[in-house]
């Protein structure tokens, strides 16, 4: 078969079909598609993977049993344990902290910092990662973090607007402290040195985002959640604190009374245990992009594989609106070692496109982002109308020259650094040529019930940011995640060191919650097949794999 | 809904390569690359990473958020015929053929410990914490090595100068990937060295702005309680009113 030729990075074909985008552009630059009618939403939603037919089933066992969850995030609650009650010994303790933090993202780095603010020593508390310290999503997230904190604002018109966009599903008080807090963590931050966008005049540079009704959108570039990370772990070194990198939880550890009291790490390179003793314990793990829920691609990292849910519901912990799913409406399409990534909302804030392959401009750019991306499914599926790429995947075109267009040339390399950088590595000028686009696996709306301030329903469990449910109902806007990360891991952090000063030593460690779920798991009747967590997904080649000789 | 159901499942056939490892028979061109070594034959067009994973590579380390912000997947690299040492991204380099590969799992670099609050706004604070920035040869291989394409060197020599706007504007796209340290003949630790640079900018060379000192205080003072406790009463009716009757800002 003869190699297809590229012309500046795409195929021949896609550049005759990028030819019509060019013909409309000036016609779009003054014109965008009407933001939907509540009903015309309703209608779109149905092609949504959350409501399209199957993919879901009801939980068998635990605290949700009965309720719907996607098969993905099924089969793992409905899985058993990775390690055996008689392969760990639970009377040599390595860590006895008063705090441990399992997850090293925007979420668990700000617990640890607000932990030790409340006068827990560094040296007490404990922070756990799976890969590196900030190996995470917040790292990637790209677009922005909104705060209300310009005059025209309130915090009770985000507080609306993340209720809107939630379907009102959200849990009011929850909400409420996130819509509260916001600009106190932006104040956080720049105590910190994190550098956020600024005009001319100082003022901060906000723009709006999917669902948003004033512009409260706080970028760093499109670098946001790593700005933010990176200062707050820089901030977490300079504290000494204890800290394990590459050393999963695998198990949460409970007493007699169903408490949790920390947890067993695993190194995944030696293959050794660690019991952490834990006054209390922060479950900061995030989501679970990669179980590429209904088969679809992911802008999560590597490490987002559910782990925190499943430790949590098996020690008893509620979860909550786990039956939603958020789909970026615009991930990379092409070229095919780019699928999945995320290509941020703030390209449509600053007046990005979606198109189709006639050139039409067929969507409002900023529905909320379950609207956003139902609609793209349905005109590459159900009206035709998407470009099919060398791999068979459909998609359609995210007209980004019309950002320079309205905003003048150099916009996108000032604002979009490190996208603009990807795609030139891809060879594609993403200021001349509008990019490829088709929804990702983003975020896990829902996850373990928290309450205003971190707890689950598990005494000595806290949770915050997106391993969490409850702030964002079904479906979350952007630049609430990263804020959640921050305003609930701060929360988590001040009450679990509360907690933890108060509580007295803890007593007896046991496994006795995954002995009873397990056995609840085989009085359902469910085969011991599957095992969970996961901790890591894996790619590795058919062929490879079908030779392989398990040996050590 | 037949048909609705079967857009779900063309759309998870059509992803398979990148929710799952890569099929031989989908596999049209090849290249050959080395990894620590060994020949493997890969798939064209596919990155680094996906490539030593088609291979039988499970990463642990050295693999991070596979989208190129978290540093993790450093990689140096020669290509045949050629005596430079190349470096990049796994997850972001499309793999070539006759690479010759190998990971860098971690950088064992030394981050100095400080607190910015209490350290002066002049260069100083540089020598003070990261000394061997004065061994700079100017020599530019740190810019060389640096996968963001960033200018490496013109930030560290803008430390030295105590032009902290520079080391902040130059290296704001860092993703500390450590192959600058690792590179450098002076030893110089530019990625922890432009982390203090862009904090001290941040907390000394950029001002709040006003309106947000304004609205914590006014949060502080309770400003907003009255009417959160207001909107907490109300039912969903009223809540979908409010939603769809509130103004839209324009961009």
């Amino acid at each position: 078969m003869p190699e297809m030729k590229y012309i500046g990075g795409y195929p021949e074909y896609m550049r005759e079909l990028i030819k019509k985008v060019e013909k409309t552009r000036m016609k779009r630059k003054d014109y965008e598609p009407p933001a939907m009618s509540k009903k015309e939403r309703e209608d779109t939603l149905k092609i949504h993977p959350d409501y399209a037919e199957g993919g879901k089933r009801k939980i068998s066992v635990g605290p949700n049993k009965g309720e719907i969850a996607p098969n993905e995030l099924a089969d793992l609650l409905e899985a058993y344990p990775i390690i055996e009650e008689n392969e760990v010994d639970l009377s040599r303790v390595d860590y006895d902290v008063d705090v441990l933090i399992i997850g090293g993202g925007l979420a668990g780095t700000s617990a640890a910092l607000w932990a030790n603010d409340q006068g827990i020593s560094s040296q007490k508390i404990l922070l756990a990662n799976k890969l590196r310290h900030g190996d995470a999503n917040s790292m990637m997230a790209e677009g922005g973090t909104q705060a209300a904190d310009r005059p025209n604002d309130s915090p009770l018109i985000h507080y609306l607007d993340a209720l809107g966009g939630g379907h009102f599903t959200n849990k009011p008080e929850v909400l409420q402290a996130l819509a509260k807090d916001a600009p106190l963590i932006m104040n956080w931050l720049l105590e910190m040195g994190a550098i956020i966008d600024r005009d001319e005049n100082g003022d901060f540079v906000e723009r709006s985002g999917g669902g948003t009704s004033i512009n409260r959108m706080h970028a760093c570039r499109d670098y946001t959640g790593m700005e933010e990370l990176r200062v707050m772990r820089d901030k977490f070194r300079n504290r000494d604190f204890q800290y394990l990198e590459y050393y999963p939880a695998v198990e949460l550890l409970t007493e007699e009374n169903g408490k949790v009291s920390g947890a067993v790490l695993w190194n995944c390179e030696t293959g050794d245990y660690k019991v952490v003793r834990a006054k209390a314990t922060i479950m900061a793990t995030g989501g679970f992009g990669r179980l590429h829920i209904r088969g679809f691609p992911t802008t999560n990292h590597y490490g987002a594989t559910c782990d925190g849910v499943i430790l949590s519901y098996r020690a008893g912990a509620k979860l909550r609106d786990v039956d939603t799913v958020q789909y970026h409406p615009t991930g990379a399409a092409f070229p095919q070692q780019i699928v999945g990534l995320l290509l941020t909302e703030k390209l449509r804030s600053m007046g990005a496109q979606p198109v189709n392959k006639d050139g039409e401009a067929f969507v409002f750019p900023l529905e909320p982002r379950d609207v956003e991306a139902a609609a793209l499914i349905k005109e590459c599926y159900i009206n035709e109308k998407g470009i099919i790429t060398p791999t068979g995947m459909r998609g359609v075109w995210l007209d980004t020259p019309l950002i320079e267009l309205k905003h003048g040339e150099g916009t996108i390399e000032k604002n979009f650094p490190g996208m603009f950088r990807m795609f030139n590595r891809c060879e594609l000028d993403m200021r001349k040529d509008p990019l490829l686009v088709f929804p990702s696996l983003h975020y896990q709306n829902g996850g373990v019930e928290t309450d205003p301030k971190g707890h689950t329903n598990v005494e000595g469990l806290f949770v915050g940011g997106e391993v969490s449910g409850g702030v964002h109902g079904k479906n979350r806007l952007m630049g609430n995640s990263t804020l959640d990360c921050m305003v609930f891991g701060r929360r988590s952090g001040i009450n679990a060191a509360k907690y933890a000063k108060k509580a007295k030593k803890p007593g007896k460690l046991t496994l006795n919650h995954m002995k009873n779920y397990s056995s609840t798991l085989k009085k359902a009747g469910i085969k011991p097949e599957r095992r969970a967590p996961i901790l890591l997904p894996d790619y590795r080649g058919k062929a490879v794999l079908a030779r392989m000789i398990d040996i050590f | 809904m037949k048909e609705k159901k079967s857009i779900m499942d063309r759309i998870a056939e059509s992803n398979r390569s990148v929710t799952s490892g890569i099929d031989e028979k989908d596999i049209k061109n090849w290249v050959n690359i080395y990894i620590m070594g060994k020949a493997y034959k890969v798939p064209a067009g596919v990155t680094i990473m996906q490539a030593m994973e088609y291979s039988g590579y499970r990463f642990v380390r050295s693999a991070g958020c596979r989208a190129g912000f978290c540093g993790a997947c450093a990689t140096v690299y020669r290509k045949a015929g050629d005596y430079k040492l190349q470096s990049a991204m796994a997850c972001q380099t499309r793999v070539e053929d006759g690479m010759f590969l190998v990971q860098i799992p971690f950088a064992p670099a030394e981050k100095a410990s400080y607190d910015i609050h209490k350290e002066k706004y002049d260069t100083n604070v540089f020598y003070k914490y990261y000394p061997s920035l004065a061994k700079c040869v100017s020599c530019n291989t740190c810019t060389k090595s640096c996968p963001q394409d960033l200018e490496v060197m013109d930030y560290i020599q803008a430390a030295i100068r105590g032009d902290f706007e520079t080391v902040a504007e130059e290296s704001f796209d860092c993703i500390q990937c450590g192959l600058c340290a690792i590179r450098c003949p002076a030893e110089i630790v530019q990625y922890h060295v432009a982390q203090l640079g862009r904090r001290m900018y941040g907390l000394y060379g950029c001002e709040t702005p006003g309106h947000l000192t304004q609205r914590v205080k006014e949060i502080q003072e309770g400003k907003f309680d009255k009417d959160f406790e207001n909107i907490l009463k109300k039912n969903k009716k009223e809540l979908e009113k409010m939603y769809a009757e509130r103004e839209r800002e324009k961009d």
